[in-house]
């Protein structure tokens, strides 16, 4: 289908990385004599866009699983992502796109209320969740977590045996019925449970990578999770774990909906049904990188005909 | 297009990489030499005390000498009693510093608001607190625990609960520390499951920290038993012929012997002092064994 763009996977290093330690970024930018040059640091991540904000909604989505409006994000009051309006499909796979720092995990750790383990994180604006507001007073981040999973970008099993792994969620969330009989569907959801049915008491840590991360899916599978929300899942990855974790995707998108950030477009092109692309405003100033969303359609239509300029020049690998 | 062949020939070092410096090599040798001088001079005088003492002690090691009770005459004096206050006061210890410590670290790691003035006080304390000498808990375990409020009198709890105090600040520093090192990841996953901050605590961020709050108890206890000062203040006995029989019994300890003994006129008592202080180094030397042991065998790489 859309296979057309190799250099992606080199796109991310192109980036400049922006460090918290001031030190350690102006060492950065010094880089090593013999090196290839590095970025400057005021090279901009993206046209400076002629438009602030420029959506395209697709209202043929009726029945969405989150709907946003307005979605902003600060930091210690510095706008991270603004105004991101957009309607997630159910039962689909739903890929954010976008370069470094455009804000698409955070948008990702609102559907979770995740951001809510930083205290300096404020958010304004709206995430509905079939219909109720995730940010309402009376609504339990706890609560909200339990119908939500997240798969996180580097594999975090919990340093205890696989069974315990899976057994976890379950067991926190006070779900009766059998736990092996629990701990093996979700296995066998995430095509694991051939793998390891004879080293369920082994410690997590002694499988392979892609095995965490499977683990993981597991795990966040074992809650019977109405959506599972995936931030970069495949980046710590080589490429066979990462097809075998795509493989995995569109066999669970039959059950539950999935929303993945990623860096990598072509995984976008290949997994999901709709994409959404963000990018870092630059306009407010070099210092003040706000995300914003582009262009949010049907995967097919945004990586053939895209309506953006800079949706296209991003996916051609003009910049990123 | 024609290729150019490698020359053979040896090229001399210095002309394509440089000479070294006249004298850096030399400087070189010189810093290490004298850092392995300085060294020595801790090792030297830690050897030459330990071999005097071994020397001065052995002889009068012996079963006898450990299963008996503090005496009049030299040569039927033991240190049962006094093995037996230690082991009291490790226990105690051991259940007061546990509980606080944790509890401490757990509030301070997990609960506290850096940005709350009260809360930077706290750590502001603890970190000084654990510099505070020895004998100034000793005054307060006389005013609050001995007399005061508490009134325990001369026991081996009130020794305890002053022992207690003087290691809490390095137990919960030690804690905090072992909390730290489980990764941020590990609780975001256990939040993004469902848990609740306690669940995600209480399941998986503590087990994860034991192996490392355990090495720090045992550290912190196997100095609880070797500190001397707070006990004498505390008016812990030096002559005590029998073992304590409950938390409210007389005591004495190791080091608080081998305190009256080295004070003794009489040479035989200086010989039993130097046979008490080599029992004490090796309950020492096996309870550090012991936290290095734990240390490596579930150092976790994360």
């Amino acid at each position: 289908m859309v296979n057309m763009y190799p250099e992606d996977g080199l796109s991310e290093a192109m980036v400049p990385r922006v460090s918290e330690d001031p030190q350690r970024q102006a060492e950065e930018e010094a880089g090593f004599p013999g090196e290839v040059p590095p970025v400057p640091a005021g090279m901009p991540h993206a046209p400076v866009p002629e438009v602030a904000h420029h959506d395209v909604i697709d209202d043929a989505i009726h029945n969405p699983v989150f709907q946003t409006e307005d979605l902003s994000v600060s930091y210690s009051g510095k706008p991270a992502v603004l105004d991101v309006t957009m309607k997630v499909p159910e039962k689909e796979i739903t890929a954010f796109i976008g370069p470094s720092g455009c804000g698409k995990s955070t948008i990702l750790r609102c559907f979770d209320r995740m951001n809510d383990l930083i205290p300096a994180a404020s958010v304004t604006g709206t995430v509905r969740y079939h219909g109720v507001d995730l940010y309402a007073s009376d609504v339990d981040a706890v609560q909200v977590r339990k119908k939500i999973g997240m798969v996180f970008q580097k594999p975090n099993p919990f340093p205890k045996s696989i069974y315990e792994n899976i057994a976890f969620g379950p067991r926190v969330q006070g779900m009766k019925g059998d736990m092996d009989e629990l701990v093996e569907t979700a296995l066998r959801r995430a095509s694991l449970w051939d793998d390891v049915k004879d080293r369920l008491k082994d410690n997590a840590f002694g499988m392979s990578g892609g095995q965490q991360q499977r683990l993981c899916i597991a795990r966040a599978l074992a809650t019977d999770p109405d959506v599972l929300l995936m931030d970069e899942p495949c980046s710590a990855l080589d490429p066979i774990s990462t097809g075998r974790i795509e493989d995995l995707m569109h066999e669970l998108k039959e059950t539950v909906s999935i929303v993945i950030v990623t860096h990598n477009m072509q995984q976008a092109a290949r997994v999901s049904d709709r994409t959404a692309f963000f990018i870092v405003d630059l306009s407010a100033g070099e210092d003040q990188r706000i995300g914003r969303l582009v262009e949010y359609g049907p995967t097919d239509r945004m990586f053939t005909n895209p309506h953006d300029t800079r949706t296209e020049e991003y996916i051609s690998g003009k910049f990123g | 297009m024609t290729t150019t062949s490698v020359d053979e020939r040896p090229v001399p070092a210095e002309d394509v990489i440089g000479r070294p410096s006249a004298g850096g090599h030399l400087k070189d040798r010189a810093f290490k030499a004298g850092l392995i001088g300085l060294t020595s001079v801790g090792l030297i005088v830690l050897a030459v005390l330990l071999v005097t003492t071994f020397l001065d002690g052995a002889p009068s090691l012996s079963l006898e000498f450990l299963t008996s009770f503090p005496s009049a005459f030299p040569e039927k004096a033991g240190i049962e009693s006094a093995i037996t206050g230690t082991l009291w006061l490790m226990v105690i210890v051991g259940a007061v510093i546990i509980p606080l410590g944790v509890a401490t670290a757990l509030y301070l790691e997990e609960y506290a608001d850096v940005n709350r003035w009260w809360n930077r006080v706290i750590e502001v304390n603890i970190q000084n607190l654990a510099a505070v000498p020895s004998i100034v808990y000793g005054i307060l375990g006389l005013a609050y625990f001995v007399r005061g409020p508490l009134s325990l009198g001369r026991t081996v709890l009130a020794g305890g609960l002053t022992l207690s105090l003087v290691v809490l600040p390095v137990v919960i520093i030690t804690t905090r520390e072992a909390i730290r090192a489980v990764p941020p990841s590990i609780k975001e996953g256990a939040l993004a499951l469902g848990a609740t901050r306690w669940q995600a605590i209480w399941r998986q961020i503590l087990p994860a920290s034991v192996p490392g709050i355990a090495t720090g108890v045992i550290l912190s206890v196997s100095r609880a038993i070797g500190e001397t000062a707070p006990l004498i203040l505390v008016g812990a006995a030096t002559f005590v012929a029998f073992n304590p029989t409950g938390l409210d019994s007389p005591f004495t300890a190791l080091p608080l012997q081998i305190f009256s003994w080295t004070s003794q006129p009489d040479e035989d008592f200086k010989a039993l002092a130097a046979a008490a202080i080599i029992v004490l180094l090796v309950i020492l030397a096996v309870l550090n064994g012991l936290a290095i042991w734990l240390r490596n065998r579930y150092q976790r790489k994360w």
